[in-house]
């Protein structure tokens, strides 16, 4: 449903996509993650028709997005990183306006302002200007512009920055609404978290090229297997619990005084908890907590790009 | 391309945009409103009295000045409505806005086509107060309903023209705030160096050389003639060309720069 192929672009000295490739199949979600500057914002713009790349080539929902682009126009919802709105029109104005433009009748138009108006709570708000809103109310309605013409393509520049908790589950909800509804979506976004637990694939992308691709599982996989981990606690017993956990899984145990952590990598669970619990304990180590850990995507990013996501993400406070 | 009726109606959907923008913060109508007001009132009041004579000596006929000024005074306020384009236009590509409009599989031109008809009903309000204006304090547009109207056309022609070099301006600078200064710079002086308020023969001859060619006293003297119905300064067809001709000029060049600035 939207595939790009060795898309190029630069601004002057700096490459913002590098030779980037990836695609997405029918009804289903991509995460695009990576860290600040990664190109993320301009692969989304250039697969919305907003930037003409250097070089490469793109389609979405089988029209060539260089050649065909008012086709591709039809076919898309966008949602930028910053919300595209009118500030001197009310919501509903805002809403209705795209409507119209994506050549819905009149009446057409106010419906589906309405419903979606309804949907995105900004019901009391929707005859104020949009001046007037706050950021998480610009988000929602931004979002429910990029849905008004019920395109089966969606793109999400970040839909959750600036969103509160509360806000961010009812947006995790709705793209996956889009999604079971057959609706292909791209996002990106920061949170290592949110792409683990919304998109069918992720991809990961630093300094304008996919480094990595699969499920959330497979990056996962792909970096480390599954660790049996323990908290204990007596750290003077931390050197007994290695041996213990040395015996049952592979490798050498990760210790950790300060925290009176120890670790250890396996292959399979079977039967390893409880006799770890077993001999543990005939060792005389008092168990706090046990179980098995996969390395979480913050280690998969740090794997991957040899940078913590962290990183990237006090940036973005910085920036902020 | 989208079809005919396509822009048509992304166009009015445009024009639409922009009225609730003035009716939300109406000081964009100043330009239109208040400041021809104030220089019908000004030129005629401050300096009609000590003008008036030398234009009822050179202008042939004798006139009261309020006469001869009108005429100046539509065209350098449609002159200013029309560049002002620019500002309106530069505001707009500063915000997210454009990037909302060209992911929409709407026609992109109709965007500047929306903005250039809505500075055309500003022209329309302006002429239509400073008209009124003008009679309240002794204009008396002779000229008849065909002259008049054809006065107005004109006029209105000529803005029409300006609002597309205010797009082509409005793409090429990158804020509103240096189109301010670079409207100040070179159409203030423009408006001035022309036959609005006296006429060129007071000028050096270097300065009345250049007066009497450019478009914009072309086009106060055809408007002069149609409007007091007499054929003093025979601008006939030429002002009307150069309407044309700057409209065939700055329309593609517009719409051309603002693909080049907002596809990057
Ligand atoms: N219009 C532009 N002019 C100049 N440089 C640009 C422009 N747009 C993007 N860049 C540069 O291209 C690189 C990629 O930017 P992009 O916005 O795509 O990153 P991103 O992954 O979206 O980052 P973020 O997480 O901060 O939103 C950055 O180095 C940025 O400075
Ligand atoms: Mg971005």
């Amino acid at each position: 449903m939207i595939e790009a192929v060795g898309l190029h672009k630069s601004f002057g000295d700096t490459h913002a996509l590098a030779g980037l490739d990836f695609d997405v199949a029918e009804g289903k979600i991509l995460g695009m993650l990576g860290p600040n500057g990664a190109g993320k914002t301009t692969a989304v713009r250039v697969l919305t028709t907003l930037t003409r790349p250097d070089s490469g080539s793109a389609t979405v929902a089988g029209i060539d997005v260089l050649r065909h682009p008012d086709r591709v126009r039809s076919q898309i919802g966008v949602a930028g990183q910053y919300a595209a709105l009118d500030e001197l029109l009310t919501g509903r104005e805002n809403l209705g306006m795209i409507g119209r433009l994506y050549r819905l009748d009149a009446a057409t138009a106010r419906r589906r302002a309405d419903e979606l108006l309804e949907r995105f709570e900004l019901n009391d708000a929707a005859d104020r200007t949009v001046k007037t809103y706050s950021g998480g109310m610009r988000r929602r309605l931004d979002l429910g512009a990029a849905l008004m013409a019920q395109p089966p393509v969606v793109f999400l520049d970040e839909p959750t920055t600036g969103l509160d908790p509360k806000g961010r589950l009812a947006m995790w909800d709705l793209i996956g609404g889009l999604a079971r509804g057959g609706t292909t979506v791209l996002m990106t976004t920061q949170y290592l978290e949110e792409a683990d637990r919304l998109a069918d694939d992720i991809v990961v992308i630093d300094r304008g090229r996919a480094i990595a691709r699969g499920t959330a599982l497979e990056l996962k996989q792909q970096v480390a297997g599954e660790r049996l981990e323990i908290t204990i606690s007596d750290s003077e017993y931390l050197g007994a619990a290695a041996r213990v956990l040395e015996a049952l899984g592979e490798g050498h145990a990760h210790v950790d005084t300060e925290t009176r952590h120890a670790s250890i990598a396996v292959s399979s669970h079977d039967g390893v908890l409880t006799r770890a619990i077993r001999e543990l304990d005939a060792a005389g180590v008092n168990v706090d907590d046990i179980g098995f850990r996969r390395p979480t995507l913050d280690e998969v990013f740090l794997a991957l790009t040899g940078r913590p996501a962290e990183e990237a993400e006090s940036l973005e406070e910085v920036k902020a | 391309m989208r079809s005919f009726g396509g822009w048509l109606h992304d166009s009015w959907e445009m024009v639409l945009r922009n009225l609730i923008h003035i009716k939300r913060t109406p000081e964009l109508l100043l330009d239109v409103t208040l400041s021809p007001i104030m220089f019908v009132l000004l030129f005629n009041f401050v300096f009609g009295g000590a003008i008036g004579g030398i234009v009822g000596a050179q202008g042939g006929e004798e006139q009261d000045y309020i006469n001869y000024m009108m005429a100046g005074i539509f065209v350098q306020t449609i002159a200013f409505a029309g560049i002002y384009t620019s500002v309106l236009l530069a505001n707009d590509l500063q915000k997210g806005m454009i990037d909302r409009f060209r992911s929409l599989p709407m026609s992109q031109s109709a965007v500047l086509t929306g903005r250039t008809l809505t500075d055309l009903l500003r022209a329309m309000l302006a002429i239509a107060i400073m008209w009124i204006v003008g009679m309240l304090v002794g204009f008396r547009p002779e000229g008849g309903i065909a002259g008049n109207a054809a006065a107005i056309g004109l006029m209105l022609l000529f803005g029409f023209a300006l609002s597309w070099v205010g797009v082509a301006a409005g793409a090429l600078v990158r804020t509103p705030e240096a189109l301010q200064g670079i409207i100040f710079a070179v159409v203030f002086p423009l408006t001035f160096v022309s036959s609005a308020f006296v006429p060129t023969g007071s000028m050096p001859d270097w300065l009345a050389w250049f007066a009497d060619r450019q478009p914009m006293t072309l086009v106060m003297n055809e408007v002069r003639d149609l409007t007091l119905g007499i054929d003093i300064y025979s601008a006939e067809l030429s002002a009307t060309l150069w309407c044309v001709g700057i409209l065939a000029v700055a329309f593609p060049l517009g719409l051309w720069l603002y693909n080049r600035r907002t596809t990057q």
